[in-house]
C-alpha cells in the first residue's frame, strides 16, 4: 500500500491564530512540528490553555492551520476546503469523544454505520461492517439498543466500534475517559491498548497522567509549543 | 448518501418530538384543506347560479317594463312602457325580428288557490303564457298534452301542472283529465310537466301554467302582461335577436331616449358571463385568503426547523467530525421540512375533500380538481422554499464549534 511510505501524520512548523477582537490576537499554536508513525500509540498531553485542543482539530481535519503544513497520511489536509476534508475524516480518521456523542434515538448500529453511510456503501454492506466492529467491542448482542439504553462505557465502546468501522489511519480520542468511572475508565483504556496491539494508530489527547502512562510516547504542550516529547515503555 | 437512508433520517428527525412536529403538520393541513374547502365553496356557489341561469334557457331574452325585475320594485319612472300581447305578436314577425323563434307572454297570478279532491294548495307560481313558453325555457310533458293555441285563443279554462303540485295536490296520482279549482273556477288538467328540479331558490317543478288568456279572464285582468319571453332561434343569433327586439319595441312604444327606454332586455348569456365573471373574482379571492393559511403553515415549519437545527447543533458537529459533507446535512434538514409539510399536505387533502361534502354556508363547495394539486403543490413547495434557510444554516456549521455546542 502507498500510503505506509507516509507519517500517518506529518505537521511542519504549524500556527494557529484566533482574532477575537480588533486588538486581541490568540496565538494557540506557534510552530508545532510533530510526526506521528503507523502503529503508534500516542498522549497528547497539556493543562487547559496549552492548544492541546486546537492542535486535536488540526490533527483530526476539523479546522485548518493558520501557517505550516499538516499531512495526514501524505494528503496536505491544510489548503483543503470543507467537503474535501469531510471525505479526509471520513476514510482516515476515527474520533472517539470524551461525551461519546452518539446520535441520540439511533441504534448502535446504525450509529456505527453512519460513517459508511457517508462514505456511501451499499446497506448490506454497511450493516456487516458496522455489526462485526461492534462484536469485536464486545457489543454485538446490543446491536439495536438506542445510546439512552446503554451505560456510559457500553456508549463509548460503541463510539470506538465508530471510529474504527471505516478501517481508518487513525484513532483520535479526545479524553476518552473524561466521563467515566474508573471501572468503565480501564475497561475502554484495554481497547485503546487492544487497538494498539492489532497494529492501529492511536492518539489520545489527555490531561491525566495515569491515562497517558499506557502510551508508549507522551508529548507535551504548553503555550502553543511542544516542550516534552518521548518515548516511554507503556505501564 | 442513499434515499432511503435519507429518508429515514428524516423520518427519526420527525418522530424525536412528536407533538412539536403533530402541531406544525397541523398548521400545513389547515393551510392546504382551507384552500381545497375554500376554493371548492367558490366554485360550487358559482356553479350554482350558473345552472339557475342556465335552466332559464341559453337562448332566452326576458323583455320586461324598466325596473320591473328583482324585488318587485316597479321603477316609478314615468315613461315606463306597458308591454302588451299584441308586442309579443309582433316580435314573432319574421320580418321585423328574423333572429325571434318565438314571443311568449307572460303574465304571472299571485296568491292562487287550487283545491282538488279535497285538498287545496298553492303554487309558487301561477303563469299564464302561450304554448311556446314551454319550449323556451325547456319544459317536457310527462304526461298528457300541452295546451294549444287553438286552446289560448279560445280561452279554454286548461292548464298544465309541475311535479310538485302533482305531489301536493293530487298526492302523486296522475291528474291528467282530472279537474281542479282555480280560485273557485274549473279548470282541466292537460298534462304533466316532466322533473326539472329546484335550481337555488326557484323551484321549477312548483308550478301551474295556463293560457294567457284564460288567466287574464279569470285572475289577473286584462292589463299589460307582466314580460315576454322570447326565444332566438339559436344561442349564436341571441345577440342579433336582442337588437332586433329593442329596435321593434323602440319604434312600437315611440321612445325617444333610446338611454331611458322604458323597458329591459335580459340576455340570459351576457348574465351568465357576468355572473361566471363575478364568481370567479369570488373564488380567487377564497382561494387567496385560504393561501395566507398556507403561507402561516410554511413558516411554522420554517420556525420548527430553526429550532430543530439549533437544538441539535452536537449531532450536526458529530455528524460533520464523521464525514458528512455540507451536502448531506442540507438534504438531511430540507428532506425533513418537505417531509413534514408532504405529510401535512396529504392530510389537508384528507381533510380538505371531506370537508367539501358537507353543506357550507348554504353552498355545495364543488371541488376543483386543479386546487387539490395547487394546495399540495404548495404545500411541498413551501416545505422546501421554507425548510432552505434553516437547512443551510445547519450546513454552514463549523465542526469544531457545533461540537463545542452545548
Amino acid at each position: 500500500m502507498a500510503r505506509t511510505s507516509h507519517p500517518v501524520i506529518d505537521l511542519r512548523e504549524v500556527s494557529k491564530t484566533f482574532r477575537m477582537g480588533p486588538e486581541i490576537v490568540v496565538r494557540a499554536l506557534r510552530g508545532v512540528s510533530l510526526r506521528i508513525e503507523r502503529g503508534e500509540l500516542v498522549a497528547i498531553m497539556g493543562s487547559s490553555g496549552s492548544g492541546k485542543s486546537t492542535l486535536m482539530n488540526i490533527i483530526g481535519c476539523l479546522d485548518i492551520p493558520s501557517g505550516g503544513r499538516c499531512l495526514i497520511d501524505g494528503r496536505d489536509a491544510s489548503r483543503m476546503d470543507e467537503d474535501d476534508l469531510a471525505d479526509l475524516r471520513n476514510r482516515r480518521i476515527g474520533f472517539v469523544f470524551q461525551s461519546f456523542n452518539l446520535v441520540a434515538r439511533t441504534s448502535a448500529l446504525a450509529n456505527v454505520e453512519l460513517p459508511l453511510a457517508y462514505a456511501g456503501l451499499g446497506r448490506a454492506d454497511r450493516r456487516r461492517r458496522a455489526e462485526r466492529a461492534l462484536g469485536s467491542m464486545g457489543m454485538g448482542n446490543r446491536l439495536d439498543h438506542q445510546p439512552s439504553e446503554l451505560s456510559g462505557g457500553q456508549q463509548q465502546r460503541v463510539a470506538v466500534a465508530r471510529a474504527i468501522v471505516t478501517n481508518p489511519s487513525l484513532v483520535l480520542a479526545d479524553e476518552p475517559t473524561g466521563n467515566l468511572d474508573s471501572h468503565s475508565t480501564e475497561d475502554v483504556l484495554r481497547i485503546f491498548a487492544r487497538l494498539h496491539e492489532e497494529g492501529r494508530t492511536v492518539v489520545l489527547i489527555t490531561h491525566e497522567p495515569d491515562v497517558a502512562a499506557r502510551a508508549g510516547r507522551v508529548i507535551t504542550l504548553s503555550d502553543g509549543r511542544i516542550v516534552h516529547d518521548e518515548a516511554q515503555a507503556p505501564a | 448518501m442513499i434515499g432511503a437512508e435519507v429518508l429515514r433520517i428524516a423520518w427519526s428527525g420527525i418522530t424525536a418530538n412528536r407533538l412539536r412536529s403533530g402541531l406544525t403538520i397541523l398548521g400545513m393541513t389547515i393551510g392546504v384543506a382551507s384552500v381545497i374547502v375554500l376554493i371548492a365553496v367558490g366554485n360550487g356557489s358559482s356553479q350554482a347560479v350558473a345552472s339557475r341561469i342556465q335552466s332559464l334557457g341559453t337562448n332566452v331574452l326576458l323583455v320586461q317594463a324598466s325596473g320591473g325585475f328583482r324585488g318587485g320594485a316597479r321603477a316609478s319612472s314615468a315613461n315606463t312602457v306597458s308591454l302588451t300581447k299584441a308586442d309579443a305578436q309582433a316580435l314573432q314577425s319574421p320580418g321585423l325580428a328574423p333572429d325571434v323563434k318565438s314571443a311568449s307572454p307572460v303574465v304571472n297570478a299571485n296568491g292562487v288557490k287550487l283545491v282538488a279532491s279535497g285538498s287545496s294548495y298553492e303554487p309558487s307560481s301561477f303563469i299564464g303564457t302561450t304554448p311556446s313558453y314551454l319550449s323556451a325555457h325547456s319544459y317536457d310533458i310527462a304526461a298528457g298534452s300541452s295546451f294549444t293555441q287553438a286552446d289560448v285563443s279560445e280561452h279554454k279554462r286548461v292548464a298544465v301542472v309541475g311535479q310538485e303540485v302533482v305531489q301536493e295536490l293530487f298526492a302523486g296520482a296522475s291528474p291528467v283529465g282530472q279537474n281542479m279549482k282555480v280560485n273557485g273556477s274549473n279548470y282541466e288538467v292537460l298534462g304533466v310537466l316532466a322533473k326539472k328540479g329546484a335550481s337555488g331558490a326557484i323551484n321549477e317543478d312548483d308550478v301551474v301554467m295556463a293560457p294567457i288568456t284564460t288567466v287574464q279572464d279569470s285572475l289577473t285582468g286584462a292589463g299589460p302582461i307582466d314580460s315576454i319571453t322570447v326565444q332566438a332561434t339559436s344561442e349564436s343569433a341571441l345577440n342579433a335577436a336582442e337588437s332586433e327586439v329593442t329596435q321593434v319595441l323602440e319604434e312600437r312604444h315611440k321612445i325617444k331616449d333610446i338611454a331611458e327606454p322604458g323597458f329591459s332586455v335580459l340576455n340570459q348569456g351576457s348574465l351568465l358571463e357576468t355572473s361566471s365573471s363575478t364568481s370567479s373574482v369570488f373564488t380567487t379571492l377564497l382561494g387567496e385568503v385560504a393561501a395566507i393559511s398556507l403561507l402561516v403553515g410554511g413558516i411554522g415549519v420554517m420556525n420548527i426547523m430553526l429550532v430543530s437545527v439549533t437544538e441539535r447543533t452536537r449531532e450536526i458537529g458529530v455528524r460533520k467530525a464523521i464525514g458528512a459533507r455540507r451536502g448531506d446535512i442540507l438534504t438531511q434538514f430540507l428532506t425533513e421540512a418537505v417531509l413534514v409539510s408532504l405529510i401535512g399536505g396529504v392530510a389537508g387533502v384528507l381533510v380538505g375533500v371531506l370537508g367539501s361534502q358537507f353543506e357550507i354556508a348554504g353552498v355545495h363547495p364543488e371541488i376543483a380538481t386543479y386546487s387539490i394539486f395547487l394546495a399540495f403543490g404548495a404545500a411541498a413547495l413551501s416545505g422546501l422554499f421554507f425548510g432552505t434557510y434553516p437547512a443551510a444554516r445547519a450546513a454552514r456549521m463549523r465542526p469544531i464549534e457545533a461540537l463545542r455546542f452545548e
